[in-house]
């Protein structure tokens, strides 16, 4: 505590996780002064836990903001159109504050072109600008960033909701832009002009990233590859193409010089005949993402044999078992796997995925972490032997299409199969539950998933105890989120205190009033307690009546304001209200 | 505060809480297997939980390959593919690559101040498209409500009977009843949808009738 300031912020510079410096800022009032002086990293999970004014007067010297909005089932229509997380009220304060912002990363928000014009005229050292699955603008915004930021590094689109109104916004990158190292576009549907893109991608040599979208034509795409050996990561447009022998010449002899190449994704449209074109890379790759590609098991187990150093992998069910026990025999360095339904909708789809494929692979692959798996079927004594063989998982997501489903074996719940999984994956962060479950999974849950931070519970359960379980049990639980499930007031208030620990609780389709709602929010002042109720009469109804959705968070700033009609903030000092 | 946690039984709750094994599939001795070929019995809004860009993508694509006639692994993985859903013929709604259209329209309700959205392409006929509007809007409450039986009756919002009706703007910007023409002329050209009081649709009648010079049929053909 003798050192000096400068000394104190030299070694603070060497602290970059979030979590640690947060606790620096603990020890003491001269290490919390000097550490928010030098903090240049925010990360805010929950865009209303804080206001922006709170966060910009402790950190005055940030070059890079972190926001998520929306809450993650959000990601599947059950977040009402106009719910919020604005990215405007961050933008107007950071474009005052910060002049030396330099990074900007956004998950599940709502930005508008003009948010966008003002981020490309406010920060001379522009240089990140990430959008995850957010919306609310359009290909003018994108324009303004192009034509705005002279040092612009990263522009990353990933998955967001764009108005695609043309692709000229690309041709608003000047001749004078040499800086780029990472685009991807891959979510836009509009052509952009090929030649501004074949331009811009030559005068970046730091290009390492370059995420097309569908409509860049596979013929062209040996072109663009050809200025741009040094790629890293790769996604293509859409990957069929009339059968000609130049076109495949052209495009084998590409991606040969594509030396540098460890990632490939796009893969919309495959059209088979052109896939041997990428094999020259496939030695050398670490990430594939073939989970656009329609191709089935034989064309998919052709490439990943020929992947030795693949560590992630995403395919679609097409893969079949067969195609999973290829990737268990040659794929010892997989990380992670993502097997996505190709269809669905349907109970029976022609395709012969199931738990086999799984079970093949945490067999095989010893350094197994994630795994994300859609399936139609399940068994206790598969998801036993999952777990027994890979007790270093740290996510695991399995979704059975059809909700409730049972054991197919024996019809038993799979309780006993999810328990397995938490006692013996002890590092496990993130769960997700599918299939028939009693009260008895969160039992073993909140027994053994000691290091559980996310949790998704979806048509599952017999009662409160289950919740009960969850909350009282799992130490490390950060975001719980539960759709139909018939848990109530019981366990919500046997747990108040509990919810203040955590970043966030979603619960829709549930038992839960609207007086508990009430209850909870005058017991804890600082929980926003949201009631989202569609058919827009909260008013009137009675309190023992069970709220539609329900979304509960910590925050510090008070209850938010930019609520559309049907969300209500409980209101937390009733006896004050006039 | 009391941390003993005393809980009642299963009959505190309603009874739709009950675990339904029913949902359409039947538990007959041997493995279990869904029984149906068709949709999933619980079609429920954001379940599967697949992402809204995924599945915008990947139903787009099912389109775009099956009008190139070109299967470079051999005919067999298209009809593989494809065999649970009846589409019409493929080749004359042909959508192009440069279309980007969203499987996502915007739904609004008369009386709702919110708007939802509804994934078109999760459905293959109105009659299903009819069935989630109908969760989404007119029974939100409930959790269990939607479980359904086969012998459900036909979605209240097509046959006329309910005070609302269901209702679509097209790519001229005209307000139709959703339901007259065929399935996949549809699709090409919704723009978004409303569920309209049946008192103020009945104007509509008579321009779709100009426009399509037939008279409005009481009962929709359903197109398989």
């Amino acid at each position: 505590m003798g050192f000096p300031e400068e000394v104190l912020e030299h070694v603070f510079s060497f602290i970059t996780s979030h979590t640690d410096r947060n606790v620096v800022s603990l020890v003491c009032k001269s290490w919390y002064e000097i550490e928010r002086w030098c903090r240049r990293r925010i990360f805010v999970g929950n865009c209303y836990a804080v206001s922006p004014a709170m966060m910009i007067r402790r950190f005055p010297e940030v070059r890079s903001v972190e926001l998520k909005g929306k809450p993650h089932f959000a990601d599947f229509n059950l977040v009402p159109d106009g719910w919020g997380g604005y990215f405007y009220p961050w933008i107007c304060e950071m474009a005052r504050a910060y002049p030396w912002l330099e990074e900007i990363k956004l998950k599940r928000m709502v930005v508008t072109d003009d948010n966008l014009e003002l981020i490309s005229k406010s920060f001379k050292n522009f240089k990140v600008l990430v959008l995850s699955s957010c919306e609310g603008f359009s290909t003018h915004g994108l324009a303004a960033i192009a034509a705005n930021c002279r040092n612009l590094r990263e522009l990353d689109l990933r998955e967001s909701e764009v108005e695609d109104l043309s692709g000229h916004w690309l041709s608003h990158f000047p001749d004078s832009c040499t800086s780029l190292q990472s685009l991807n576009m891959s979510c836009l549907s509009s052509e952009v002009s090929f030649s501004a893109l074949q331009r811009l991608i030559a005068r970046s040599p730091n290009l390492k990233t370059l995420r097309l979208n569908r409509a860049v034509p596979l013929e062209k795409l040996s072109t663009l590859l050809r200025r741009a050996p040094q790629l890293v990561e790769l996604g293509t447009g859409a990957y069929s193409a009339e059968i000609r022998p130049d076109v495949y010449a052209n495009l084998t002899e590409a991606f040969s010089r594509c030396k540098e190449v460890k990632g490939l994704s796009g893969f919309w449209d495959v059209l088979p005949s052109y896939l041997p074109a990428i094999y020259s890379v496939c030695s050398r790759l670490t990430s594939l993402n073939l989970s656009y590609a329609t191709i089935q098991s034989p064309d998919v187990t052709k490439i990943i044999t020929q992947c030795p150093n693949l560590q992630s992998l995403s395919v679609l069910d097409y893969i079949e078992d067969t195609g999973l026990n290829a990737l268990s025999l040659s794929c010892k360095d997989l990380r992670e796997l993502r097997v996505f339904p190709s269809d669905p909708f349907v109970a029976n789809a022609n395709v012969s995925l199931t738990e086999q494929g799984l079970v093949a692979v945490s067999e095989g692959c010893s350094k197994l972490q994630s795994v994300l798996y859609f399936c139609r079927q399940m068994s206790n004594s598969a998801l036993t032997t999952i777990a027994k063989n890979r007790p270093n998982l740290t996510c695991f997501r399995l979704c059975i299409l059809e909700p409730r489903a049972p054991d197919y074996l024996t019809f038993e719940p799979l309780d006993v199969g999810f328990g397995a999984i938490v006692e013996h994956c002890k590092q496990l962060q993130r769960l997700s539950l599918s299939g028939l479950l009693t009260d008895r999974v969160f039992e073993y849950i909140g027994k053994w998933a000691k290091k559980l931070e996310m949790l998704s519970i979806a048509f599952a359960g017999d009662s409160d105890l289950g919740l009960h379980h969850v909350l009282s049990g799992c130490d490390s639980l950060r975001k719980l989120e539960i759709r139909d499930c018939p848990f109530g007031d019981k366990a919500l208030l046997a747990n108040v205190s509990k919810l203040e620990t955590m970043r966030s609780l979603w619960m829709s389709s549930c038992s839960v009033s609207l007086g508990a709602c009430k209850r909870l929010s005058q017991k804890m002042p600082r929980l926003n307690v949201e009631v989202i109720d569609e058919q827009g009469d909260l008013d009137s109804r009675p309190d023992n009546c069970h709220v539609e959705k329900l979304y509960i968070y910590r925050t510090v700033a008070g209850p938010r304001f930019d609520m559309p009609s049907f969300i209500r903030t409980m209101d937390q000092n009733p006896t004050y209200r006039s | 505060m009391d941390t003993t946690f005393r809980l009642g039984g299963a009959g505190d709750y309603a009874d739709e809480e009950e675990l339904e094994l029913g949902l359409g599939l039947s538990l007959t001795s041997g493995a279990y297997a869904p029984s149906s070929n068709g949709p999933l019995s619980n079609q429920v809004v954001g379940w599967p939980p697949v992402k809204t860009y995924r599945m915008n993508s990947l139903v787009n694509q099912a389109k775009f390959s099956k009008n190139e006639g070109e299967k470079g692994a051999g005919e067999e993985s298209t009809s593989k593919k494809k065999k649970n859903k009846n589409h019409e013929n493929k080749n004359d709604e042909t959508v192009t690559k440069e279309t980007g259209h969203s499987g996502f329209v915007k739904v609004n309700m008369d009386g709702l101040p919110i708007g939802r959205k509804v994934d078109l392409n999760a459905h293959d006929c109105y009659e299903t498209l009819a069935k989630a509007l109908e969760i989404m809007f007119l029974k939100a409450s409930t959790s269990a409500s939607f479980i359904r039986t086969e012998k459900q009756q036909r979605s209240r919002l097509l046959d006329g009977s309910s005070e609302f009706v269901l209702t679509y703007e097209d790519k001229e910007g005209d307000w139709m009843l959703v339901g007259d023409v065929p399935w996949r002329m549809f699709l090409g050209t919704v723009k978004r949808l409303r569920i309209m009081k049946t008192s103020d649709a009945n104007g509509l009648a008579p321009r779709f009738q100009e426009k399509n010079q037939k008279p409005k049929n009481k009962h929709i053909e359903l197109k398989r």
